[in-house]
């Protein structure tokens, strides 16, 4: 292993600095006792008390997190099934298309996403609110889903299906009971990075959302427009904690389930 | 017990045996490529049927039609007189114990081989027992709590065993049952499923690349290859009455010697070379005056000895190239006058006796005349 010599110390330093700073003072100054937002006056925890009792923040939190859970979960039962498809089916006509399909929307801008169910909306006559921005989020997230998951079920013995069908289940029962238990990891960090993509989704949110339901990042966005306040940077902080509790445990999940997997495997392989 | 009191299992010689699966002019192709070509087959109730050929021969293609998960292109296939053709694996009372053993890593011991019963809706006490049951057939009573990845190959061989067995099917097929174990488990497992198939009266359809394994465990064993059934017979009829020179080579050691033919009588003369009498050897098949003939003799029916043995009429002499020395027996590589290395097997008998033949040495080897096969073509 390489030493730290004092110039890659400066450029770790520098990278970090460059990714979390803004992060860090946005969370020191979530705890300024001052209303004035640039100006230090000692620590204080009043804005998350206030925060509390902003009834126009908590609505759009209940909404951000009630999207974010309905959401994460139509594209964890669609972004699993469409990569069991994927996957198993074999070739059929027409696979690497689907397949390319699927992953489309990872590098699709968003703006163009928003605009386009945006104009789908419209043309169906369907009333934007809640409703709306969970179909929309779920539309996006559902190919992450689908990544996470096919990748678990390429390395997963098929024979295992058979046997589960040879003894007797129906092949929806082989799934239940069989699949799915075996590769839930995988789908849960699928669920867990679906819901963090919903919650801090802002701009196919924006496009989606109509009066009657706001999320908490277009809340944010358009409070900031008419000044920055130190409530804002509470809240935000949660967030922050939220996305990362989020993001640690979907990583932690699927790595613990493969060591766990690979040490399985060199066990069979030594008795 | 005398012989008379004592009836062969043999199902396949007695015409009124109705037989529980039936080929009738199965082919299967995938694409291009025929993995079975026009097979035709009766396997019979209490079976032990060994599927042997090598890999790609079309032997796991036949095993997952019976179990379902492939389809016949053409033919079909009667499991008690009825056509299977069109039940799902699920419905088929049919079980597989996969090469990859296919435990379910998320349930314990138990709870793999309750799996099929609790599918049938057993439960309770019907369903205690009967895993109970299972696992002592086994002996896997103390391991009934663990995972599949907390226990041995062997013991994983023997949950994957239980399973397919516990629903007590008609016919259970085993892929390869064997092959991650090593030489000597394997060896006390063929025992074993032996054992436990007399023990529950089951017929047991078995794919193997293995010859040693198919020749211990099987009543029957189908030769196959490219997706046909060379010679389907008991194992002693396979290795002392091969029908073809690929069956004889296939399975055990043999020295194939090519020829040509002249009958006499009841015996064939057969010539195979310059500087080398004729072999002397008998068949029940015709052959005409010059036909060419491959005659298959075994290396422990080949004798080596310093004198020239006076009472068979087949004895040659050779030279001694190579001597293989494995314990129990020892095979000598003598080559003929004609350049045609024969193998010659002797046991060895005494402990530490003094070799009288060694590299070099000038031997005659011997044979009688009923010990080879002779094969047409």
């Amino acid at each position: 292993m390489r030493r730290l010599t004092w110039f890659n110390t400066t450029s770790l330093t520098l990278g970090f600095a460059f990714l979390y700073l803004p992060m860090v003072i946005l969370v020191i100054y979530s705890f300024n006792s001052s209303k004035l937002v640039t100006v230090w006056a000692g620590f204080s925890t009043k804005w998350y008390g206030e925060l509390m009792r902003n009834e126009a923040f908590l609505d759009a939190a209940w909404v951000t997190i009630k999207v974010a859970v309905l959401s994460s979960t139509f594209a964890t039962v669609l972004g699993t099934l469409a990569a069991y498809v994927l996957v198993r089916a074999g070739r059929f006509w027409g696979r690497t298309l689907f397949s390319g399909m699927i992953y489309a929307p990872l590098v699709m801008p968003e703006v163009i996403t928003g605009l386009s169910l945006l104009l789908l909306f419209i043309g169906i006559g369907l009333d934007r609110g809640v409703m709306t921005i969970v179909l929309a989020h779920t539309t996006f997230s559902m190919c992450y889903v689908s990544v996470v998951v096919s990748s678990r079920l390429s390395t997963f013995d098929m024979s295992l299906e058979e046997a589960a069908l040879d003894l007797g289940s129906t092949p929806f029962e082989a799934f239940r009971l069989v699949t799915l238990p075996i590769i839930a990891p995988a789908v849960i960090s699928g669920w867990l990075l679906a819901f963090t993509l919903s919650l801090d989704d802002l701009v196919i949110a924006s496009f989606t959302s109509g009066p009657s339901a706001t999320t908490l990042p277009i809340k944010i966005f358009s409070a900031v427009r008419l000044g920055v306040s130190p409530e804002i940077n509470a809240l935000s902080t949660i967030m922050i904690a939220i996305v990362t509790v989020g993001v640690i445990s979907a990583s932690l999940i699927s790595k613990r389930a493969a060591v766990r997997q690979r040490l399985e495997e060199q066990q069979a392989v030594r008795s | 017990m005398t012989e008379a009191l004592r009836p062969v299992f043999a199902p396949w010689n007695d015409p009124d045996e109705k037989p529980l699966i039936q080929f009738k002019n199965v082919t299967k192709r995938f694409g291009d490529f025929t993995a079975i070509d026009d097979l035709t087959i009766d396997i019979f109730e209490r079976e032990f049927f060994a599927l042997l050929g090598p890999s790609g021969c079309g032997k796991t293609t036949l095993m997952r039609m019976l179990a379902g998960f492939e389809t016949p292109t053409e033919g079909t296939i009667l499991l008690s007189g009825q056509d299977i053709a069109p039940i799902p694996p699920n419905k088929r009372a049919v079980n597989m114990m996969f090469q990859s053993y296919a435990l379910f890593p998320h349930l314990s011991v138990w709870e793999n081989i309750a799996f099929g019963l609790k599918r049938e809706g057993m439960k309770g006490d019907a369903l205690n027992s009967r895993v109970d049951e299972m696992l002592r057939l086994t002996r896997l009573e103390r391991f009934a709590k663990r995972k599949p990845h907390q226990i041995s190959g062997g013991q994983r061989q023997r949950v994957a065993l239980a399973r397919s067995l516990a629903k007590a099917p008609k016919l259970l097929l085993l892929d390869e049952p064997l092959g991650a174990l090593d030489k000597k488990l394997r060896q006390d497992t063929q025992f074993e499923l032996m054992d436990i198939q007399e023990k529950t009266g089951t017929t047991f359809v078995i794919v193997t690349h293995d010859q040693e394994e198919a020749m211990t465990v099987a009543s029957r064993i189908a030769v196959m290859d490219e997706g046909r059934m060379i010679q389907v017979d008991t194992p002693a009829r396979i290795y002392e009455a091969p029908n073809t020179v690929y069956v004889a080579d296939f399975i055990g050691d043999v020295n194939i010697i090519e020829g040509r033919a002249t009958p006499s009588g009841e015996q064939v003369q057969i010539a195979w070379g310059e500087g080398v009498s004729d072999i002397t050897g008998t068949t029940e098949k015709s052959f005409d005056s010059g036909e060419k003939v491959h005659f298959a003799i075994r290396p422990e029916k080949v004798s080596v000895s310093v004198e020239k043995p006076d009472d068979t009429p087949n004895a040659f002499q050779g030279k001694v190239l190579d001597i293989a020395y494995l314990g129990n027996l020892s095979t000598y590589h003598v080559e003929m006058h004609n350049g045609q290395i024969i193998k010659a097997q002797s046991a060895n008998t005494r402990r530490l006796s003094r070799r009288a033949i060694t590299w070099g040495d000038t031997v005659w080897i011997s044979f009688t005349a009923t010990a080879g096969v002779l094969l047409k073509g």
